[in-house]
């Protein structure tokens, strides 16, 4: 009963000051704001990331040819081979498949346009390993790589890199450096993973890669999969000794290829993110306390503001937990009016950006109910000095105040 | 002594004993009340006069438990009152106390049902309640017709109906009224005095401070104070 009369003045307050409440609700509005779409960003980035996780079928290593030393100087050495290849197969008992890759950068001309793109070579395993899907068409087969047939496999953006309709590709013909390619297949978009983009490569079957357009029998790259719920550790030490073995490399000397663990590379870029997210979240958090601090200060004035009332009202019977709670509740329906704004501003906001950014950013549950229980706390922590201010005040000098 | 009556066997209203108040300023004090002893029956209708700085208004202001006195004690109501706490003092300022000040002191924001109504909310009634209790308390002082009209849209012996309505809408046993014609014309006060004489009649115990002996005239009893003391007292008229 008295809590409805006091929301009532509360209200009555605010609206004979609406302009400076309004200036003063700024702070928490874009306090709220701040932390809605940072969370919401923040979760996004990490389900991008989770999302790239769960596509890679296993643990997948990246094997690439990289610095050799010759009598203590480096020197740029291609030196992955079919052998390398064959030799993992053989004695890396965890390994479930191989998937070795050549790339090279060569002049493409479909219809009448040319553009230079990517060439890899490889083998039928590449789309399960590297989590592709098809589009239209088919995968590149065992027969295509053992007859080295001149066929080829699109990324999902190189028709609109040609500006040519898709569906009308499978079976056409394309010219890589003048040799002629018939189209099999497309794959669908993949999007940026980690730094590189994909979707504007064209594959083509290792052994023609190899023979008919890179003209050499090395590899750029190997991708191991390993089984899944084997120890990556243990798989990059084989995979190690073996490369090591075969290369003939003498102990104490460095590896001339670089081994990575994309999986592992995912899971440190989660905890980056996560991390950066935390930390936005967190300024976020603390705009939100200098919007408190803003409240405070207005409140401070309004208790100053209305000392004479406050003498009135004590007179007339209220007692100082009916003072104090007056206040504090016009403390925190300022900071509740601005959490709602803010949620509702912070909403727009992170759905604006995720469309930009191409990122599911979900406006959680939990972040409005954390934001809003947050900010109604920071109207009652904030307003608790006011309101005990005006809780305290002596009713005769406050009826005297001018 | 028994506290609790006087030599008459009647159970007095008020009874202050000794009341002191002493204000500090730095180094300097002032004693505003050196001694004081009142007692006040039902029904009375008292006026305290006396110079400027004798202390009247801080022996109001202790009656109507807005001030705790340094020494001595007050009954009111044949309860110790003089140390009570903040929320069983608000309480009986609530319930006992009806106070009218010079100034009017009303809340500008409200109208005149809204200031009446005040009091009522600190004593926990219902809206509808407290609109047909403001109503008739309003109707009580003859401003029937002003319930929605703010302080500043009325004339400074409205202002008073309004504010003496408001002492009124809770029932108190005392209506305490320090210079109630102080900002008023003689003819303006002369009205509030006529309602005060007639809700005297009504049962109503009144308490007043007045340097008008006009006003003093409406009163059946005159205190004297002079320099924090009383100085005469014309002594209880019961009726
Ligand atoms: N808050 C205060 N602080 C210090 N001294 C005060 C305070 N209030 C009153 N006094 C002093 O106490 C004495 C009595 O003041 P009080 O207001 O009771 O006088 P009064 O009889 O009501 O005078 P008036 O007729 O002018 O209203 C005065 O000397 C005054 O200066
Ligand atoms: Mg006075």
């Amino acid at each position: 009963m008295m809590f409805v009369e006091m929301l009532r003045v509360a209200a009555q307050s605010i609206r004979a000051n609406f302009f400076r409440a309004f200036l003063t609700m700024l702070g928490i509005i874009i306090g709220v704001a701040a932390v809605i779409t940072m969370v919401a960003l923040g979760t996004g980035a990490q389900r991008a990331i989770n999302e790239q996780l769960d596509s890679l079928g296993g643990n997948v290593l990246s094997v690439r040819s990289g610095q050799g030393f010759h009598r203590g100087v480096a020197v740029q050495t291609d030196k992955l081979t079919a052998d390398d290849v064959a030799a993992l197969k053989r004695d890396v008992s965890s390994v479930t498949a191989i998937v070795p890759e050549l790339s090279v950068r060569r002049q493409v001309k479909l219809g009448n346009q040319n553009r230079s793109l990517n060439i890899v070579g490889t083998t039928p395993e590449f789309a399960d390993v590297n989590g592709f899907e098809m589009l239209y068409g088919r995968m590149i087969t065992q027969g295509d790589v053992g007859a080295k047939r001149r066929v080829a496999l699109l990324g999902g953006e190189v028709p609109v890199e040609f500006e040519i309709d898709p569906t009308q590709l499978i079976g056409q013909r394309l010219l890589i450096q003048g040799t002629s390619f018939e189209i099999i297949g497309i794959f669908e978009k993949k999007g940026s993973q980690m730094f590189d983009n994909q979707d504007k490569n064209v594959w083509i079957p290792i052994s023609t890669a190899q023979y008919r357009v890179a003209g050499t029998d090395n590899l750029g790259k190997i991708g191991v999969q390993i089984a899944p719920g084997i120890d990556i550790g243990q798989a990059i030490i084989d995979v190690e000794r073996v490369l090591r073995r075969e290369h003939k490399i003498i102990p104490g000397a460095r590896n001339d290829f670089n081994l990575s663990d994309r999986k592992q590379f995912l899971q440190m870029q989660q905890e980056a993110t996560k991390i950066f997210s935390y930390l936005l979240a967190g300024i976020a958090g603390i705009s939100l306390i200098v919007g408190g601090i803003g409240i405070m200060n207005i409140m401070l004035v309004t208790v100053t503001e209305r000392t004479r009332e406050i003498g009135i009202r004590k007179a007339m019977g209220a007692t100082r937990a009916n003072i104090m709670v007056q206040f504090l509740i016009e403390a925190m329906s300022l900071c509740i009016a601005g959490g709602i704004i803010g949620i509702i501003l912070g909403g727009v906001a992170s759905t604006l950006l995720a469309n930009l950014a191409g990122w599911q950013t979900p406006v959680s549950v939990t972040a409005v109910t954390v934001a809003f229980v947050f900010s109604a706390g920071v109207g009652l922590f904030f307003g608790i000095w006011p309101a005990s201010k005006a809780a305290s005040l002596d009713p005769i000098a406050a009826l005297r105040y001018e | 002594m028994d506290q609790q009556t006087d030599q008459s066997g009647q159970k007095p209203l008020i009874r202050i004993e000794n009341l002191g108040r002493t204000y500090r300023l730095g180094e300097t004090t002032i004693d505003a009340l050196r001694s004081v002893d009142l007692t006040v029956q039902v029904n009375e209708y008292l006026a305290i006069m006396g110079p400027s700085g004798s202390g009247k208004t801080t022996l109001m202001n202790m009656i109507g438990l807005l001030d705790t006195p340094d020494r001595g004690e007050y009954w009111l109501n044949g309860e110790l009152v003089s140390e009570l706490g903040d929320s069983r003092l608000a309480k009986l300022r609530n319930r006992e106390i009806g106070f009218v000040f010079q100034t009017f002191n009303l809340l500008n924001r409200a109208n005149a049902l809204h200031n009446v109504e005040m009091p009522l909310i600190y004593a926990g009634f219902g809206r509808k309640e407290r609109l047909s209790r403001a109503d008739h308390a309003l109707e009580q002082v003859g401003l029937a017709d002003r319930a929605k009209h703010r302080p500043v849209e009325m004339s400074g012996g409205q202002r008073q109906r309004v504010a003496i309505a408001r002492a009124l809408v809770t029932q108190p046993s005392i209506l305490l009224a320090d210079e109630p014609t102080g900002n008023l014309d003689s003819a303006t006060g002369a009205d509030i005095m006529s309602l005060f004489d007639q809700l005297q009649k009504a049962g109503q115990t009144i308490i007043l401070v007045t340097h008008e002996a006009s006003v003093a005239a409406h009163a059946d009893r005159e205190v004297h104070i002079l320099d924090g003391t009383i100085a005469s007292d014309t002594g209880a008229v019961v009726h």
